[in-house]
């Protein structure tokens, strides 16, 4: 029993950092760049694309056994787009202001391949309540992702985050932080930091290994 | 029917798919490696956007009057099963080109470049030509985002590039300079 909670723990927390479905499987770029242009709309676009991958994952994994292998990615699609249009009018009816902006982003929560990924890679697989971890997890993780860069945006670009003046009246906003251009260069400079990070850590453990081999 | 070469250049350079609206951006980030696929690529997708145009207008003006929560389902079981014929129909005429594309044939079906045609087109109203316009300037608007790409990506791979900034985070900021340039023709519009 208590491994099968580490097992749990595992699936839940992986999404976060290790498997980061942005930062390091660099899935599911188009809503990403695309409504990370304030930070409260990214948070908008994360907890949608945290309803439908929670929900359809918990579908997938129940109907494991009953979808025919050859016909399975229309089926995992028509119930994607079946949760996806529960959220679209949800959110119309909760934040009309919030589901103005989105626009267009929200039906196409559908084309986000990382959800389409994780019914494919894990939900179709596995037992329903590893599934519905995996993809709290993963969900969370795209959160994380979406906020940091919505964040990052909103503060450069507008002088703010969610909507609450940050410097003085000097600040000179970078407008081009909030235009497209500015989504795919802050994406870039992140990932750039990703990879010099992981490269240290390589060296790092390069070093460790060497002195233990010297050492021993 | 005059603003249709307003349409047309309005998807293909003012507001290109990619580079403005970041649609599609799996394939221009995954596929973008070699001039002559990406090129392929870019010609299937606009097909299937042409095909996506006409029966996203036959479904909003015939079938989905009544039931518009059945959109997104509709559009999306068209674009799977055109993807769908098109596979078929390249691995008959060209095998090599389908051994070239490999595993992003199918994915144009998650490409969110054809279902947010769909969507913008059915948002804004257009008619039936309109929307063939439209299909046809974004379609080659894509083709032209992924062949730029793809040329600038041909030529890194001879130069001395640090390893750190190897991969997306390159592409990414190439992209981002791309997107730089094409927010010049923004002034198209208010010129003419």
């Amino acid at each position: 029993m208590i491994k099968n909670d580490n097992r749990a723990y595992e699936e839940l927390i992986k999404g976060l950092w290790r498997d980061n479905p942005v930062f390091v499987q660099v899935l599911g770029m188009c809503p990403m760049l695309a409504v990370t242009n304030s930070a409260i709309n990214a948070v908008a676009m994360g907890m949608a694309t945290l309803f439908v991958l929670v929900g359809s994952s918990f579908l997938v994994s129940s109907f494991r056994n009953w979808i025919p292998k050859q016909v399975r990615i229309s089926c995992f699609i028509i119930i994607i787009a079946t949760f996806v249009t529960v959220a679209d009018y949800t959110l119309l009816a909760i934040v009309p202001k919030v589901h103005k902006e989105l626009g267009a982003f929200i039906p196409l929560i559908v084309a986000n391949c990382m959800i389409l990924g994780r019914q494919e890679a894990f939900a179709s697989r596995y037992p329903t309540r590893l599934a519905v971890l995996d993809a709290i997890g993963m969900s969370g993780g795209f959160l994380l992702a979406l906020f940091s860069l919505g964040a990052i945006r909103e503060i450069l670009g507008d002088g703010a985050l969610f909507g609450v003046k940050l410097f003085s009246a000097n600040f000179e906003p970078w407008v081009i932080m909030i235009l497209p251009p500015g989504g795919f260069l802050t994406l870039g400079v992140i990932l750039l930091f990703f990879n010099w990070f992981k490269e240290k850590k390589d060296e790092f453990l390069a070093d460790v290994a060497d002195a233990e081999r010297s050492g021993g | 029917m005059d603003n249709l070469p307003w349409i047309f250049i309005s998807a293909l350079l003012v507001n290109n798919f990619v580079l403005t609206y970041f649609l599609g951006l799996c394939p221009f980030l995954g596929v973008s490696n070699s001039l002559e696929t990406s090129a392929r690529l870019g010609l299937a997708t606009t097909f299937v956007m042409l095909v996506t145009a006409v029966c996203a207008w036959v479904l909003n003006t015939y079938v989905l009057v009544h039931a518009p929560y059945l959109r997104l389902i509709c559009f999306i079981v068209v674009i799977a099963s055109t993807v769908q014929f098109i596979e078929m129909l390249i691995k008959k005429l060209s095998p090599a080109l389908f051994r070239a594309m490999g595993i992003f044939l199918p994915l144009i079906t998650t490409n969110c470049a054809i279902l947010g045609l769909a969507i913008f087109a059915t948002n804004r109203g257009y008619g039936f030509w309109e929307g063939i316009v439209y299909a046809l300037g974004a379609g080659i608007g894509f083709t032209l985002a992924l062949v730029l790409l793809a040329g600038l990506r041909e030529e890194s791979e001879l130069s001395n590039i640090p390893q750190i900034i190897k991969g997306t985070a390159m592409n990414l900021i190439i992209a981002g300079i791309l997107s730089m340039a094409f927010m010049g023709f923004a002034g198209l519009f208010s010129a003419a």
